[in-house]
């Protein structure tokens, strides 16, 4: 694929100014990392501040009086629970029960619903809810991806440096809940959710405010050389949220896995009513799972990666859906299904390193939890 | 700007070589750990072990990825640098000094010769950028 197919967030002239090393992520040119480093950048998140260009990501607004009972029926969370300005995790399914996307569902009023979707399933998530959509609907929807820049200002110091640029009290804004207010004088929704770990925001703008807001951030995080907020690169983004365990589509989440299978029974709502893949659902609760994602760590020095084959002695039980180093643990992690039996804590696995089988143990997730 | 100092060898597979008589200290160029970023883990042969030129040799772990290392000339393994278990970050702080990984006893001394000087793999990078 040519550069020039390749899309572009409204940061990408910032993020070349600043050195970031550009990529093609899901035909999207994105920094993988700028010249700080990788572990720098995930170091600098958990312990100060790091600032994340998220704008790829995909926005779909549900509105009108069907809006709430609609996404109920696409998606696996109770989205009655939601009160105005709090959103949840969810994942939309198909008849299987496999795992569409995941998303995040914010309720703006008993009427108008946010979906926030990964950047390369947008389009495929679209024409999804799209074809659910039956001519009884009240409903009203809108792929509004290019209207919005996202900016994520994650770790310790994310509140006092957003509180900075912003009248809104922060403080009486809770975990996954959020808010409309001004950001440095330009109308954002302010998101207290992330995908780092850490406690932190998700700013929501119109894309032309995306370089001030950026640059605002940046230069008010500056606490000197090595103290302040650094921009960090879609590696960290990997390392910060496999180091939390939180799922990635495309490999703990897929068409073909159920977020049953993934750890994700508790945004999985069988009680709530019908919705697409909940037969499916509960006939495999009933039934039992035949894998569950389970973390684990090396015992033996290496390094798993992604796709890499497990075993449990001699037999082939599954591959890695994702491996890294660690770099606040300063271990060697990944991600990997097994079959329930093997699942526990403790289970030594191996992995096939190229060729050598390294051990490796089944360890309590998530591998990295913030102290509160 | 990659540092390519003169006194050295490389390979078009951005290894460096140092000669001492039959023996070559072997690393990765500036170049090649800026390409890396940040080396986390590497993996070596063991002192004894036996290549030919071009045979992998090893692979350079960094956060985002793994590489693998081709011994730039045949030969024998008769050192391994054990101080980049602890501190692989030599590699990427230190490439052509602490960040060496092996000494390798020549099959054929003239082969290092053969390799590009530091002006040729200026021109080789600025070719293949």
């Amino acid at each position: 694929m040519s550069e020039t197919s390749l899309k572009k967030t409204p940061l990408n002239a910032e993020h070349r100014e600043l050195g970031g090393r550009m990529v093609d992520f899901g035909g999207w040119d994105m920094p993988v990392q700028y010249p700080a480093g990788v572990i720098e950048e995930h170091m600098r998140c958990r312990t100060r501040a790091g600032l994340f260009d998220v704008s790829h990501m995909g926005e779909i607004w549900v509105e009108g009086p069907d809006a709430i009972p609609f996404v109920n029926r696409l998606t696996t969370n109770d989205v009655t629970k939601l009160v105005d300005g709090q959103a949840h995790y969810s994942a939309l399914t198909n008849v299987g029960g496999g795992v569409v996307d995941d998303l995040l569902v914010y309720r703006f009023g008993p009427e108008k619903l946010l979906l926030v979707v990964n950047a390369g399933t947008t389009d495929k998530d679209w024409d999804w809810i799209k074809s659910h959509h039956s001519e009884h609907d009240d409903l009203g929807m809108r792929n509004a991806s290019a209207e919005y820049c996202q900016i994520a200002v994650q770790g310790p110091n994310a509140v006092g440096i957003l509180q900075k640029l912003t009248e809104t009290d922060l403080s009486a804004i809770g975990y996954y809940h959020f808010t409309e207010g001004s950001v440095h004088g330009v109308e954002s929704i302010i998101s207290r959710t992330g995908y780092t770990g850490e406690d932190g925001f998700e700013v929501y703008a119109a894309p032309q405010f995306a370089e001030q807001l950026w640059n605002k951030l940046l230069e008010t995080g500056n606490y000197g050389s090595d103290g302040g907020i650094l921009p960090c690169g879609l590696a960290a983004r990997n390392t910060l949220r496999l180091e939390s365990a939180m799922s990635l589509y495309g490999h703990e989440l897929g068409d073909d896995i159920t977020p049953l299978e993934a750890n994700l029974g508790w945004i999985t709502k069988l009680q709530k009513g019908e919705f697409i893949g909940s037969a499916a659902l509960t006939r495999q609760k009933e039934t039992g799972l035949t894998r569950k994602i389970a973390g684990f760590e090396m015992i033996e020095p290496g390094i798993a990666r992604d796709g890499y084959d497990v075993y449990i002695g001699e037999e082939k039980v599954g591959q890695v859906t994702s491996g890294s180093p660690a770099p606040f643990l300063k271990k060697n992690i990944g991600l990997t299904f097994l079959p329930p039996q093997f699942a526990n804590i403790g289970q030594e696995i191996k992995i096939d390193v190229r060729g050598k089988h390294l051990r490796a143990r089944v360890v309590p997730t998530p591998f990295y939890k913030r102290q509160k | 700007m990659s540092n390519i100092p003169e006194n050295l060898r490389y390979s078009k597979d951005h290894e460096w070589v140092e000669v001492d008589g039959d023996t070559v200290s072997v690393g990765i160029t500036d170049y090649a750990q800026h390409a890396l970023g940040d080396v986390v883990y590497i993996d070596m042969p063991r002192v004894g072990d036996k290549f030919t030129t071009h045979e992998a040799f090893g692979s350079v772990e960094s956060v985002k990825a793994v590489s693998e290392i081709f011994m730039p000339v045949a030969g024998e393994v008769v050192a391994v640098n054990d101080g980049l278990n602890d501190a692989p970050e030599n590699v990427n702080n230190e490439p052509y000094t602490s960040g060496w990984m092996v000494k390798v006893k020549m099959d054929n001394p003239l082969e290092a010769d053969a390799m590009l000087s530091s002006i040729e793999y200026e021109e080789y990078l600025a070719a293949s950028a």
